[in-house]
């Protein structure tokens, strides 16, 4: 994963297939602070004690088309390069908390990439799935909110490529705007 | 066509001025076309897909497809188990089995989209896919 984009990318593909109809992305920069905070929330089917202990092993996984799973060991494994660490929460029917933390100003944080690209392209693939998204940089708060979004647009889908385009410009306007692209 | 000046959209009423606009079109799209007769892509949007750059090929898809003027939808999958060939991507077109490339890079998504989605004239770099017999094993 060359992004942390990317990174919020792949994990939220295991919220979705732990069948969350809820799933929030909150990031929390602070510069002074020195954090760089990822959040992914869901109300998926979550896991026991036992499976939390083993997703951070990458020959763990739970699907049947390829015996590894790097996605949350990889996570791990750039959080604490970046000092930071990797905390899962989970409860069975309940859902999954990831939270990813790693020193804002270290040489070995990955870049923030294509963030506003990466919550479209979720949002336009999984229409039926509620998405909140809340972006916090030194006081500065973004939210959106799917359910939002969908009010405003009424019958015209998610995914539709120009309003797939008008969401990203929405994003990366107010990122650009909070220091956060 | 649209207007003069092209302001950006910063908020969702900013968005809500443009409903109209993509309501029209919609509506102009589903008369030409039937649902049966649209095109459906998946990429497969797992980490090794993602490590290989599946998230830019996916975007490229939406968007080139739609200034094509083909009427598709775009969509991720999880890993096909070809995480040897990522990015992958499938494509289903109406009343053909499905055909899964592997190796997508921009240059092989626009011939792709040329060649066989255009004109349904199979391009190299097809995974052979045996639904039937090979993966119905792999799942046990």
């Amino acid at each position: 994963m060359k992004t942390l984009a990317l990174h919020i990318l792949d994990i939220v593909q295991n919220s979705i297939t732990a069948g969350a109809r809820n799933i929030f992305i909150h990031i929390e920069e602070d510069t002074r602070e020195n954090r760089y905070l990822i959040r992914v929330g869901d109300d998926g089917c979550g896991m026991t004690e036992d499976t939390v202990r083993r997703v951070t092993d990458p020959y763990y996984t739970s699907r049947k088309t390829r015996k590894v799973g790097m996605g949350i060991s990889l996570l791990k494994q750039h959080a604490e390069q970046a000092g930071g660490h990797l905390k899962i929460r989970s409860e069975v029917d309940k859902g999954t908390v990831v939270e990813a933390l790693f020193e804002h100003d270290h040489m070995d944080r990955q870049s923030a990439g294509d963030i506003a690209g990466v919550i479209v392209l979720l949002v336009g693939s999984n229409p039926e799935i509620r998405f909140q998204y809340t972006h916090h940089r030194n006081g500065g708060t973004y939210k959106m909110d799917t359910n939002e979004v969908k009010e405003v647009l009424e019958d015209v889908p998610l995914n539709d490529p120009e309003v797939r385009q008008y969401l990203k410009e929405m994003i990366r306007e107010n990122l650009g705007e909070m220091g956060a692209l | 066509m649209g207007e003069p000046i092209m302001t950006k959209i910063k908020s969702l009423a900013d968005l809500k001025k443009k409903k109209e606009d993509l309501q029209s079109k919609i509506a102009l799209r589903e008369k030409s076309d039937t649902p049966e007769g649209r095109v459906i892509v998946k990429v497969a949007m797992a980490t090794c897909g993602i490590a290989s750059g599946s998230k830019e090929v996916m975007e490229y898809m939406v968007d080139e497809l739609d200034k094509r003027n083909i009427d598709a939808i775009v969509t991720q999958t999880g890993c096909m188990g070809y995480c040897y060939a990522e990015p992958t991507l499938e494509v289903n077109l109406p009343g053909h089995d499905p055909v899964v490339y592997g190796y997508v890079d921009k240059k092989k998504a626009d011939e792709i989209i040329e060649k066989y989605i255009k004109n349904q004239e199979l391009v190299d770099g097809i995974i052979p896919v045996n639904y039937q017999t090979i993966e119905k094993d792999k799942e046990e």
